[in-house]
């Protein structure tokens, strides 16, 4: 199950991975407030280049293609209804103009400056540091702890999906043939004991819970802390920076179109 | 028959789990693969059904490769009864889990309800007929699972660890279901590491270690072989481990049984 | 003063129409290593949940009788309280790890209490050293084999320092050698730190060589209670079906023609013994 394999974390280590999980997240969010700031095309140009410095250094080129490859087909639907609804209510019936294929194509890459950074703030951290980043940050244990189980069963989950594809198949269950409709029926008898079987398992980490004293105090202590470090201030100042700079530019300085820069009309 | 022909198989993973198995299990066969944990018995057996194709090599069932067939094709000459029950029962009664496979089968109404009939008969499961298969006890949920599998009457019968969390009774319920099944000209080939149940049941065993057939014989010969035991990760009956301290006696050393144990000490005992 | 006392207790499932352990009257010593048994269904499964808590606080249903566990009333003390002095190691090593590295779920229970750092690393890399996994300490869980996972099941009790563990079928899906391994370590536990040992198992042939105290149960009920050989040796343990070591077994049939040894053997090292004293002798 490839799909699967993203979430499948492995241990490495690089510069980017070892930033701590809250300060990536406030870089994320400059990233996305910043893009939201802007409808022209060329800042959002920018935008784009901007995390890719951090792909290379944490070696995710791959996955980070991969995930980018993912959402273009909803890429390519939002130009397609930017630019269609945009067209129709604007400019029909005359021939479309540059500026607002700039504009569809501008809405359509601020979308994807928002995919490749989530992508790449979840490609370098690993999820047994995302769960303490959000303890540290004082998010209910519970919650903290719902997700990073989550996170160390799937890989348990997927195998057990196979294993219940085998048994059934074993069984004359034949699931590549049919209509669609069928095909949809034919996978009730894997849904089934998966969800069982995952109930089942809830049940018994309960009682391993339970029987390691969970609850027993309020004030949980934790055999990891995350302490931020010079590179963290350093990422930390570098999206202040950003934030603070992209103000500016929104407030007072126009931006050219590109499609006027590059004489188009 | 099942033909394995020189057969590689590696996992997505990278994991090469066959390294060149090459086997005969004739009609009428009964053999135990055995090994410990990851050494292969399991893949080896999933390309019997088909569930696995081989890298390299070839699997023959009945002169047929699998790599030619569908799994549900192979499944009506090959029952696979999987380790776990709850990978299979979703149905909302035993009655409809056996009768699945009958379905997918393409059997006639009359002939389902009859084998549904029979099956839950021959594993005592018919007062559970209307019973949701969840709401029973580990032990008969397992009968309802093999029950399923028996249900169309498959030539060959695979149990994989079906000794898993059995207590003794059940164990020995087990044993002499194989019996029966041998009796009904089955073959039947069980995946196992339990020495003490293999033991009791003298089959033709398979040694497997890493990938590969250590050992291919009767039971007394390859259970009693202390080298291979150990370099296959497992311990000797405990009976056999008792003659085999006792070598020096005299006594015999290829002895697995505890009623040959015993008539061999009587032997030399009383009969001097 | 016993470390765990049982008196008349009984335990009905909440809907459940007839009792599932029924006046149990059983009393375990500090230091002693239990192997408790029988056929699938008896209750022993049922009994240790009471042993902790488990039973009825997070199952809920009727509870009668008595039960202390280290002088405190286990109807009264919640799981928690409990937890430090019994810990529990269940049957599926998979489901018994949440953390995405080992060192963190040995360290799971301790950040419960809310134990400091510093003590925390302490116990972990003590708890590791005991159960001989101290390399595997940042690995996951899911890429550890079915023996390592339950060694650091193992683990993660035994870094809350309980004076008794219990071991539900810890070895059901482990293969020979791992079962060996496990045993193994229990009775490191045993006999290195003085914890008293509970070991619910099928396999006797691998187990009864620690044990100093045997307990069958049949139906929700106590059937034998005793020393290994003799409940071993018992004619109720064959009626039960309870699978006795197979030393044991060739002990009673050779009984049956009338050869006797002089002691009963539980493991094939006091087997082979016996019958060669027995072999040499008839030769003098």
């Amino acid at each position: 199950m490839s799909v699967f394999d993203g979430l499948k974390f492995r241990r490495v280590s690089s510069p980017v991975h070892d930033l701590d999980p809250r300060v990536k997240f406030f870089f994320v969010c400059v990233l996305f407030v910043v893009a939201v700031m802007f409808m022209q095309l060329l800042p959002l140009i920018l935008l784009f280049f901007v995390p890719i410095p951090l792909v290379v250094v944490a070696g995710v080129k791959r996955e980070w293609i991969r995930s980018l490859k993912g959402a273009s087909m909803l890429a390519f639907f939002i130009f397609f209804f930017n630019f269609i609804f945009n067209y129709i209510y604007n400019e029909y019936p005359r021939i479309p103009s540059a500026s607002l294929i700039e504009y569809s194509v501008a809405m359509t890459l601020r979308f994807v400056v928002m995919v490749e950074t989530f992508s790449v703030f979840f490609l370098t951290t690993s999820p047994d540091l995302l769960g303490l980043a959000l303890e540290q940050s004082r998010v209910p244990y519970e919650f903290c702890f719902a997700f990073t189980t989550a996170v160390r069963f799937v890989p348990v989950l997927a195998e057990e999906a196979q294993t219940i594809m085998d048994a059934q198949k074993s069984r004359g269950l034949e699931l590549e043939r049919g209509n669609f409709l069928k095909r949809i029926r034919n996978y009730i008898p894997i849904l089934i004991p998966l969800i069982v079987s995952a109930i089942r398992r809830s049940l018994e980490l309960a009682e391993a819970m339970e029987s390691r004293a969970w609850g027993a105090t309020k004030k949980r202590t934790n055999l990891y802390v995350l302490k931020l470090r010079r590179t963290d201030y350093a990422l930390a100042f570098i999206s202040i920076l950003m934030l603070v700079f992209a103000v500016m530019v929104w407030r007072f300085i126009p931006i050219p179109a590109l499609n006027t820069l590059l004489s188009f009309s | 028959m099942i033909e394995v022909k020189d057969v590689y198989f590696s996992y997505p993973n990278g994991v090469e789990a066959l390294k060149g198995v090459s086997i005969t299990i004739r009609n009428g066969d009964f053999v135990a693969v055995m090994g410990q944990n990851g050494a292969g018995k399991t893949t080896l057996v999933k390309h019997f059904n088909g569930l696995l194709k081989p890298k390299k090599g070839e699997v023959l069932v009945d002169g047929v490769s699998t790599r030619d067939v569908s799994v549900a094709n192979l499944a009506r000459k090959v029952g696979f009864v999987f380790q776990n029950p709850d990978h299979q029962l979703f149905c909302e009664t035993v009655e409809d889990e056996v009768a699945f496979a009958l379905k997918n089968f393409g059997y006639a109404r009359n002939v389902i309800s009859r084998r549904v009939n029979w099956a839950l008969n021959l594993l005592g499961l018919t007062q559970y007929r209307k019973t949701s298969p969840f709401m029973l006890s580990g032990g008969e949920r397992k009968r309802v699972a093999l029950a399923s599998v028996l249900a169309w009457n498959p030539k060959i019968v695979i149990l994989d660890e079906p000794t898993i969390g059995q207590d003794y009774q059940q164990k020995e319920k087990l044993r002499q279901f194989i019996t029966q099944l041998r009796a009904q000209k089955k073959t039947v080939v069980i995946v196992t590491h339990d020495m003490e149940f293999v033991a009791e049941c003298n089959p033709r065993v398979v040694l497997m270690t890493e990938g590969k057939i250590m050992a291919d014989g009767r039971a007394e010969k390859i259970l009693t072989d202390y080298e291979l035991v150990t370099k296959a990760s497992l311990v000797p009956p405990q009976v056999t481990q008792i003659f085999m301290k006792l070598s020096d006696l005299g006594l015999p050393s290829d002895v697995i049984d505890v009623h040959e144990a015993r008539k061999i000490l009587l032997d030399l005992l009383v009969g001097s | 003063m016993a470390l765990i006392e049982t008196k008349n207790l009984t335990f009905t499932y909440p809907g459940g129409t007839k009792p599932a352990v029924e006046d149990v009257t059983i009393s375990i010593e500090k230091g002693d290593f239990v192997v408790l048994t029988g056929p699938s269904g008896c209750g022993k499964t049922t009994l240790c949940r009471c042993f902790n808590g488990l039973i009825p606080h997070f199952y809920g249903g009727k509870l009668e009788g008595d039960i202390t566990v280290a002088d405190l009333c286990v109807a009264k003390c919640s799981i928690h309280e409990l937890a430090s002095h019994v810990g529990m190691v269940f049957q599926n090593p998979e489901n018994q790890l949440f953390a995405l590295s080992v060192e963190k779920d040995v360290a799971f229970g301790l950040e419960n209490f809310g134990v400091s750092r510093e003590e925390m690393r302490r116990r972990v890399d003590w708890a590791l050293k005991m159960t001989g996994i101290e390399e595997l300490q940042e690995r996951a869980p899911h890429e550890l084999s079915g023996g390592q996972q339950q060694r650091v099941a193992i683990a993660c009790v035994l870094a809350m320092q309980p004076e008794v563990m219990v071991f539900d079928e810890p070895t059901s899906f482990l293969d020979p050698l791992g079962a060996q391994r496990i045993f193994e370590v229990i009775h490191d536990l045993n006999k290195k730190l003085g914890l008293t040992v509970i070991l619910v198992e099928h396999r006797l042939d691998l187990a009864s060589r620690y044990a100093n105290h045997v307990i069958v149960m049949d139906e929700g009920k106590i059937v034998l209670d005793g020393e290994p050989r003799q409940v071993f040796n018992s004619e109720k343990a064959r009626l039960i079906g309870v699978g006795i070591p197979k030393a044991t077994r060739l002990c009673q049939i050779l009984g049956e023609n009338g050869v006797r040894l002089s002691k009963v053997p539980i493991n094939s090292e006091e087997a082979s013994q016996l019958l060669r004293e027995m072999l040499t002798h008839d030769r003098s």
